[in-house]
């Protein structure tokens, strides 16, 4: 047990040294001078800025010394500075780090309670109401462009019925302790988590009546029946936790893919995380940013992913014991 | 079509076309069919029957729709032909589309049947390789490589290609596990065939219709990339497309539901169109899926 968490947390490591490696070759094969890479265009690139950055980085050095140089700096927590923002990158992308986190949380935790509760309908009538509307759904959240989706709920919920504010996390305007402040993040969480959310939705909804219409023909399901448990309890208990395994593992493996979806989603809502900070820093071409922010959310895909892993082990004590 | 019933005889039916078969009486992948038909006609024919510059400012900015004749769909924030831009955006967005899942397609299948084809060390590599590419997020990694190098639609099109191919080489790789251990295989082996021509000629052909459903997803997810990409205003400027609209008129969205909506749902009807197809062609393959 502790050998495999072990070899995990190494191969985990050896992912973000490999990021970390991507980044310095994008900054080299990336057109122009490295340091105006590293200092971003439009920062304010002076000659003394650039002489500081060559020394910094060794950029007269040989290019495997300057990988040297950029992993140690980055090793020691140091992603270089924002001349756009003027701050330490680091320091920049922790302050965004939570909105993000918490809208990609709360779009999954919707997606997946919701949308394996529909699946769960559905898969005891394939033909019935809920079955169509699961296939339509999941057409629609494939098919809809998420900030597109986004922009509809916009419409609907700015102009016509107005109900959750449209854009950003707080209103400055309203005073009041802590729980009015959460309540308000809250009530501009709404339509941006529920854009986000729609899409998983529709795919985990999907993937659940597939995965409970395989289980419920299993043997053991028929035992249970044989043996007199309540067909709710057979549902419930027997049929769902085996059902949500493929659930858990496609959730787990599309991380990347929701952090993306944030990124629009952020950029619709003006909601202050990482995906508007990555849109606002390639808008001034801050390079820095943009590649620390890239090295973050990839270290959130991997942490997602061992947690992933370790959930996957608690469904499915049989995945635990082998390899 | 009738005609084509007729003349199939039985004895005479390959795989092909029996999937066709399959596909042709689900009224879905017909519909899914039907609209990228619509979607590709307007595309490429549009141009002749509505010859109006979509850069150009042709009215007063915002018309709603049906107000004037000349302009049947409106005009946008800056006076621009809506419907001129509807023709015009699916030609940069099929086309990237398109190229974007040849591109994953390409390394996919090669990454992946030489990863399951060979196993072992080389599949170690290959398959960490992979793992690498799908902890990025997709889309910022392409965001970030579009704009380190330039926003032309190649550069657009090789990106949305990097991010994507870990899924096909997988399916690849799982397919060329199962395949490579049948007997037919192990015959062309015993009569002395090399690995390429085992890996290309036989093993492949057996394991294209998942990677043609695959593919077809693809294409969707690419169209969607691209509109996501070119909504941030990330894709070449210089080119019409049906995500650049959207981004354009987003700030209007209040005023003008139109800007952002007839754009939207081009994209969602082209996608729509092709993901009816896959689920079509899935069926067509694995017939007794069907059921599910």
């Amino acid at each position: 047990m502790y050998q495999r968490i072990t070899k995990q947390l190494l191969y985990a490591v050896s992912l973000i040294l490999a990021v970390l490696v991507l980044n310095f070759l994008l900054i080299q094969l990336a057109p122009g001078d490295p340091a105006e890479v590293i200092a971003g265009e439009m920062g304010g690139a002076n000659a003394e800025v650039m002489a500081a950055i060559r020394a910094q980085y060794g950029l007269d050095k040989p290019l495997l010394t300057q990988l040297g140089l950029y992993l140690g700096h980055a090793l020691q927590g140091d992603l270089g500075t924002s001349y756009f923002y003027n701050r330490p990158v680091v320091e920049l992308i922790l302050s965004r780090l939570g909105p993000t986190l918490l809208l990609v949380a709360t779009a999954l935790g919707f997606a997946l309670i919701v949308g394996t509760r529909l699946g769960m309908l559905a898969s005891r009538n394939p033909r019935g109401i809920a079955s169509a509307l699961v296939t339509v759904l999941s057409l629609i959240g494939y098919s809809a462009p998420v900030f597109w989706t986004g922009l509809m709920l916009v419409i609907l919920f700015g102009a016509t019925i107005p109900l959750f504010p449209i854009a950003g996390m707080i209103d400055v305007v309203k005073q009041g302790g802590p729980l009015v402040r959460a309540l308000d993040i809250a009530h501009h969480l709404v339509l941006p988590a529920l854009t986000l959310g729609l899409v998983y939705l529709a795919q985990y909804s999907r993937l659940t009546r597939a995965s409970m219409l395989e289980v419920l023909g299993a043997d053991y399901i028929r035992t249970a029946r044989a043996k007199g448990v309540s067909e709710r309890q057979v549902f419930n208990r027997h049929a769902f936790r085996n059902a949500l395994l493929p659930v858990v593992t496609v959730a787990g493996m599309q991380f990347g893919a929701i952090i993306s979806g944030a990124v629009l989603v952020e950029t619709v809502f003006s909601w202050p995380g990482l995906g508007t900070l990555a849109f606002q820093s390639i808008l001034a071409r801050d390079y820095p940013t943009v590649l620390g922010i890239l090295f973050f959310s990839t270290l959130i895909v991997i942490i997602a992913n061992l947690l992933t892993d370790f959930v996957s082990r608690l469904l499915d004590p049989r995945l635990a014991g082998g390899r | 079509m009738t005609a084509v019933t007729k003349t199939s005889v039985p004895a005479a039916r390959g795989p092909m076309v029996e999937a066709w078969g399959i596909f042709r009486r689900s009224p879905s992948a017909m519909l899914g069919l039907a609209l990228l038909a619509v979607v590709i006609l307007m595309t490429f024919a549009g141009p002749f029957l509505y010859g109006v510059d979509p850069f150009e400012i042709v009215w007063a900015p915002l018309t709603p729709p049906g107000q004037e004749a000349a302009i049947p769909l409106g005009t946008d924030n800056l006076g621009r032909d809506i419907l001129a831009g509807l023709i015009e955006g699916g030609s940069a967005t099929l086309a990237v589309g398109f190229a974007a899942a040849l591109i994953t397609m390409l390394i996919g299948v090669m990454v992946g049947a030489y990863a399951g084809f060979y196993g072992g060390v080389v599949d170690d590599v290959l398959m960490r390789f992979t793992e690498f590419f799908q902890v990025l997020p997709p889309l910022l990694f392409a965001m970030v490589v579009v704009t380190l190098f330039q926003p032309t639609l190649v550069n657009v099109a090789l990106a949305i290609g990097i991010v994507s191919w870990p899924q096909t080489a997988r399916l690849t790789r799982s397919e060329f596990r199962r395949i490579r251990t049948l007997e037919y295989v192990s015959a062309m082996r015993a009569i002395g065939a090399g690995d390429s021509n085992i890996i290309w000629r036989v093993i492949l052909p057996n394991a294209l219709p998942p990677l043609i459903v695959s593919a077809t997803l693809t294409i969707g997810m690419a169209i969607l990339f691209e509109a996501g990409l070119s909504f941030l205003g990330l894709s070449d400027p210089n080119v019409m497309s049906w995500g650049l609209m959207i981004g354009s008129g987003r700030e209007y969205l209040l005023d003008a539901w139109w800007v952002v909506t007839l754009p939207g749902a081009m994209i969602f009807l082209t996608v729509l169109g092709v993901s009816l197809v896959g689920d079509g062609l899935n069926d067509a393959f694995n017939p007794r899926l069907r059921e599910r």
